[in-house]
């Protein structure tokens, strides 16, 4: 037990070592690496742990039969603008989105709108949008939101196909297992 | 403000999820932090790795490798940085109006922007655990080519090309 909790936080342990390296040898580097860590950490602190009790809200309260209806096989067009709906809602950086993507997967969605609702929580979230205006301004924002939904459409479907059913079994599979 | 919502929407279902039925709420919390101490330890390393990557490269430089007469090799840069580095959007946003105003074009601002959102090198490994490694690699494969065809159409729309 204690063995593999170090073995799993070893790179964690080496990165925070090189860190502490700079910060001793190279203060200039070290400082600005240590402030946009502790910027990414702030982020992670503040927006991760709702993002994981929602999904575990999920998981014990959505019925599988819910999860099929609305976003599984023959959910159809209704089920995919849900999808890049739900994931345009989301908060917080993409690898949030793998676990409730693996929790959609398990309750019964179907892969293509897992893909899409990855796809918009990615580069279609609504905070994020807002943040691009401000930044980057009209014409920048919104060519790049109306090629990123049909982006994110192209992928969807590119991917599953790709991917191919009998890989998509396993990934149901290893959903149920997580 | 999105995190206010945030809190304030958890918060509510965690309650209504008490008043309903307690056990299933307890499980449903520790079904959270099972999820959450599963990603952490890579998180951890990751987030670091990045801060002391980023800590390596100033925006003059970056600015000067993406510059607008860089073209498609400044968008081909672009695109690996956006898709190696990993930044919260409201310094990602910030940064590469930064990045414009130091001399980079819109063409490799669009790149950097639209591979930093949808690709993720750092945090594969995570992708892989919950969706497989060919669905991981796929996705962000697509997504890497995907970049390219932001920068053209951006480019087209600001007058770049």
């Amino acid at each position: 037990m204690k063995g593999k909790m170090i073995k799993r936080y070893a790179m964690a342990f080496l990165a925070a070592a090189a860190l502490g390296a700079l910060l001793i040898f190279a203060p200039d580097i070290g400082n600005a690496a240590l402030g946009t860590t502790l910027y990414s950490l702030e982020e992670m602190a503040l927006i991760i742990p709702p993002i994981f009790i929602l999904l575990g809200l999920l998981d014990v309260w959505v019925p599988r039969e819910t999860m099929v209806r609305f976003m599984g096989e023959g959910s159809g067009i209704k089920g995919m603008v849900l999808a890049v709906l739900l994931g345009s809602a989301a908060a917080g950086p993409l690898y949030a989105a793998f676990p409730v993507a693996a929790v959609f997967l398990k309750k019964g969605a179907k892969f293509s709108n897992v893909l899409l609702f990855m796809g918009a929580w990615s580069t279609t979230k609504v905070p994020m949008v807002l943040f691009e205006l401000g930044s980057m301004g009209a014409v920048f924002t919104f060519t790049r939101l109306g090629l990123s939904v049909a982006g994110i459409s192209i992928i969807a479907f590119a991917a599953q196909k790709l991917i191919g059913p009998r890989e998509i079994e396993r990934i149901y599979e290893n959903a149920n297992n997580l | 403000m999105q995190t206010v919502i945030l809190y304030a929407a958890t918060a509510v279902l965690v309650v209504i999820s008490l008043i309903k039925n307690k056990q299933k709420t307890k499980k449903a919390m520790i079904k959270a932090w099972k999820a959450f101490e599963n990603i952490l330890p890579q998180l951890l390393g990751v987030v670091i790795v990045v801060g002391i990557a980023l800590a390596l490269l100033d925006t003059e430089t970056i600015s000067a490798v993406i510059g607008s007469a860089s073209g498609w090799y400044g968008v081909a840069i672009a695109s690996v940085i956006g898709a190696v580095t990993l930044i919260p959007g409201f310094i990602a946003f910030p940064t590469a109006a930064l990045l414009l105003v130091g001399g980079a074009g819109y063409m490799q601002i669009a790149a950097f922007v639209s591979s930093l959102m949808m690709v993720g090198v750092v945090t594969l490994p995570v992708e892989i655990r919950y969706l497989g490694k060919r669905s991981a690699l796929i996705r962000n494969a697509m997504a890497f080519v995907f970049s390219f065809a932001v920068a053209l159409v951006i480019g087209k729309v600001m007058g770049e090309i």
